[in-house]
């Protein structure tokens, strides 16, 4: 079985649907999606209604820790030009730009699922609420130990930090970072642990504007981290027209 | 796993012959269990551990499955089909013909004599390519041995058992946080002992090992079985091969000196240059490394010893980016019918490509037609004409700085001067030819492909092809 697992599309509609459309040429057979799927992007309520079509079609979605943010927010802890606000002025245009059912739909998405012999979590699955960031080999360790508590785990897939790692059993206790090519299928067999960050879809913050998702084939037991082209610069036009910070417009257009 | 006894069937192949029965693992050769043909000779690896005897004695057989898969090319073994690691483990794979290097060096001690001088270096290069070609795949062999090396009848060397490699594109199963030397104690790296893994320059230190022991019958630094015995390759020079075997060619201890050199940085960039010296034994430049028969004073080795204590070796990046940055360069000079113009031009050409790229090496070729030569007039002769084209060569490179990159030249005599170029930079890896846009022939442009075109469209590498162009202040200083 196939899986394209994406997190962080952050309302970039344009970089989802390339991620799907590349997924679909994969031959991608179920698409898991591992939460934080609006803030920042000028598409909410479109990548919303997208995601809830794939559920509909068989799909896993989680909430991530943006999907908590929209709901509660209100204009009124604003200091206009920190970086902090800039986020809580694009939480209250997302607010305002879903329906209360798309609202209440993010609302009670679930924050891990178990699918074959994976375990899926938008942060870490040790505490799978409090939105750690699984950004070194300690984190990734509590992540992995957490999740392979059930037995029949060997995999654990993420998102929240924006960029593609995977971690792994070497001959030592410790767990080793790996940093992947993008493209290579990297073996990845079932008598090992795993645990993986697949990147930002709709927000890249490495220099590259790529999309980032990965792809698992659970059969032949190997994980392919891929970069999609996609057209940022219209996705950044449409964050400049939606009258959104200048900031998240640039970002998208320099991946940084 | 026990031993199988010949004619059982496993996983659709007959099992035949056991040729081998090593510690690690038997090698048994197969044919498919249902007689349909091979299209090649088969043998099969089962490891004499299995994954319940514990899972760290077959991580090995892991990391040698998942590279062996990927690797292409003359110098690997062709991967056919395995078996599932936690059931069965097995592996099966082309089986060529030929003798492994140890074999040879057996063969050589009964003997009681050593390899000669070309063999040295026709082995050698032959090595050094299977290696460049693992690299430009992006893996490192690390465990390279003389019982990992074989030799093909037809003359090019297959590298074996990847148990101990390191792909960069997939996570090195065998390395860990404490960085442990993994590999065999005669022939590991520096680098190695203290667990860095992944620098293809371990390769060329590894093969230095195996020409040393191929020259004088001995290791350079013996057979350690301690770490601290492992330890001391990173501060002592071995004893000069020439001290051992005195009809060895300085320009040969040179060369394996050079691989020997505890810095990674101090050894040849790529196994490509290292075939490149091989083959072209006149052209290395001997220094004091390749004239001494002393060995290294006791008070040298014991500044390097606390020098050691503090080495620090980086990871490298990806192998193949690694040898992509120190190219072999190669241009072609037309020795006829050539305007200062056009020299000058190539020069320039030649300064820029190289002074972007530190470590580069440049071959400096012109091609002679064999008919141009005589036997019979001495002014014409072979020699006296090499040595007048030789010189020209020289001249031509004359204000290049050349002091960061070795250069060779080279008068090759063929009639066909396109194909001479091609199959110089096929056999020498060379990265990128320099020649001029319209040289080589330029009247006959419109009537057949010219020399250039037919460069461009069939060398294995980048080519540029240089316009003439000469600013007026340097028609006075040309000659």
């Amino acid at each position: 079985m196939k899986y394209a697992l994406l997190s962080d599309i952050h309302s970039n509609l344009h970089a989802l649907d390339a991620c799907l459309a590349h997924a679909q040429a994969q031959e991608a057979e179920r698409i898991l999606i591992l939460g934080d799927l609006v803030s920042y992007g000028a598409f909410p309520a479109e990548v919303v209604a997208r995601c809830q079509a794939l559920q509909q079609a068989g799909a896993v979605v989680l909430r991530g820790n943006h999907e908590s943010l929209v709901q509660t927010h209100n204009l009124h802890t604003t200091s206009p030009d920190t970086h902090a606000s800039l986020g809580s002025q694009t939480a209250q245009w997302t607010h305002d730009q879903l329906s209360p059912a798309q609202r209440f739909w993010l609302d009670i998405l679930p924050l891990t699922a178990h699918v074959d012999q994976m375990w899926l979590v938008h942060a870490s699955a040790d505490a799978p609420d409090r939105w750690r960031y699984v950004e070194n080999e300690r984190m990734a360790s509590l992540s992995l130990d957490a999740a392979c508590t059930h037995p029949d785990v060997r995999y654990v897939f993420g998102g929240h930090v924006h960029y593609q790692s995977l971690y792994y059993r070497g001959t030592g206790r410790q767990l080793m970072a790996f940093t992947p090519t993008p493209g290579v299928p990297i073996p990845t067999p079932k008598h090992r642990q795993w645990i993986a960050t697949v990147g930002s879809v709709g927000q890249p913050r490495d220099g590259n504007p790529r999309a980032m998702y990965a792809l698992f084939d659970s059969t032949a037991a190997k994980l392919t981290f891929h970069r999609v082209a996609y057209d940022h610069l219209a996705a950044a036009r449409a964050v400049r027209e939606a009258d959104l910070p200048e900031f998240f417009a640039h970002r998208l257009e320099a991946g940084q | 796993m026990k031993r199988l006894e010949a004619g059982t069937e496993l996983d659709g192949f007959r099992i035949g012959d056991c040729l081998h029965a090593g510690g690690m693992a038997h090698i048994y050769q197969v044919t498919y269990a249902d007689a349909r043909p091979a299209p090649f000779a088969m043998v099969m690896k089962v490891p004499r551990m299995t994954a319940g005897d514990g899972a760290e004695n077959i991580v090995g057989f892991e990391v040698e499955h998942q590279i062996l898969q990927v690797l292409q090319g003359a110098h690997v073994p062709r991967f056919v089909a395995a078996g599932d690691l936690v059931y069965l483990p097995y592996l099966v794979m082309e089986h060529l013909p030929g003798q492994t290097l140890q074999q040879r060096l057996d063969t050589l001690t009964q003997e009681r004599s050593h390899a000669s001088v070309a063999e040295l270096s026709r082995l050698g290069a032959a090595i050094a390519r299977a290696a460049h070609s693992l690299h430009q795949q992006n893996t490192c062999h690390l465990d390279l041995k003389p019982a990992n090396v074989l030799l093909h009848p037809d003359g090019h060397a297959v590298l074996l058992d990847f148990g101990l490699s390191c792909h960069a594109h997939y996570p090195d199963l065998l390395a860990e946080e404490l960085r442990q030397a993994v590999g065999s104690p005669a022939w590991i790296a520096p680098e190695q002992v203290v667990g860095v893994r992944g620098d293809p320059r371990s390769d060329i230190f590894a093969i230095g090992v195996m020409l040393y022991e191929l020259a004088t019958g001995e290791l350079p630094f013996g057979n350690p079985q301690t770490p601290g015995g492992m330890r001391q390759r990173l501060w002592m020079d071995p004893t000069p091969p020439r001290r051992l075997r005195a009809d060895l060619p300085e320009w040969l201890q040179e060369v394996v000196l050079r691989c020997l050199a505890p810095e990674a940085a101090k050894r040849y960039p790529s196994a490509a240059h290292l075939a490149f010296d091989l083959e072209h034994p006149e052209q290395v430049k001997v220094s004091q490394r390749g004239k001494q028969v002393q060995g290294t004073p006791f008070f040298t080795h014991l500044k390097r010893w606390f020098k050691a204590a503090g080495m620090h070796y980086q990871p490298s990046p990806l192998p193949s980016q690694q040898i992509e940055e120190v190219p072999i360069l190669m241009v072609a000079i037309p020795h006829q019918d050539v305007s200062d113009a056009t020299l000058y031009s190539l020069r320039q050409a030649v300064a820029r490509s190289l002074g972007i790229r530190p470590g580069a090496r440049l071959a400096v070729v012109t091609v002679i037609s064999p008919n141009q030569s005589s036997t019979s007039e001495s002014a014409n002769s072979e020699t006296t004409l090499h040595r007048q084209y030789l010189t020209m060569l020289h001249q031509w490179a004359q204000p290049l700085d050349l002091a960061q990159h070795q250069t060779s030249f080279h008068v090759l005599e063929a009639s066909d001067v396109a194909n001479a170029i091609v199959r110089y930079a096929e056999g020498n890896h060379v990265s990128m030819i320099v020649m001029g846009a319209a040289t080589h022939g330029l009247q006959l442009q419109r009537l057949v492909a010219t020399v250039p075109i037919k460069v461009a469209m069939e060398a294995p590498c980048t080519v540029i092809l240089v316009k003439q162009a000469l600013p007026f202040s340097a028609l006075t200083v040309t000659t």
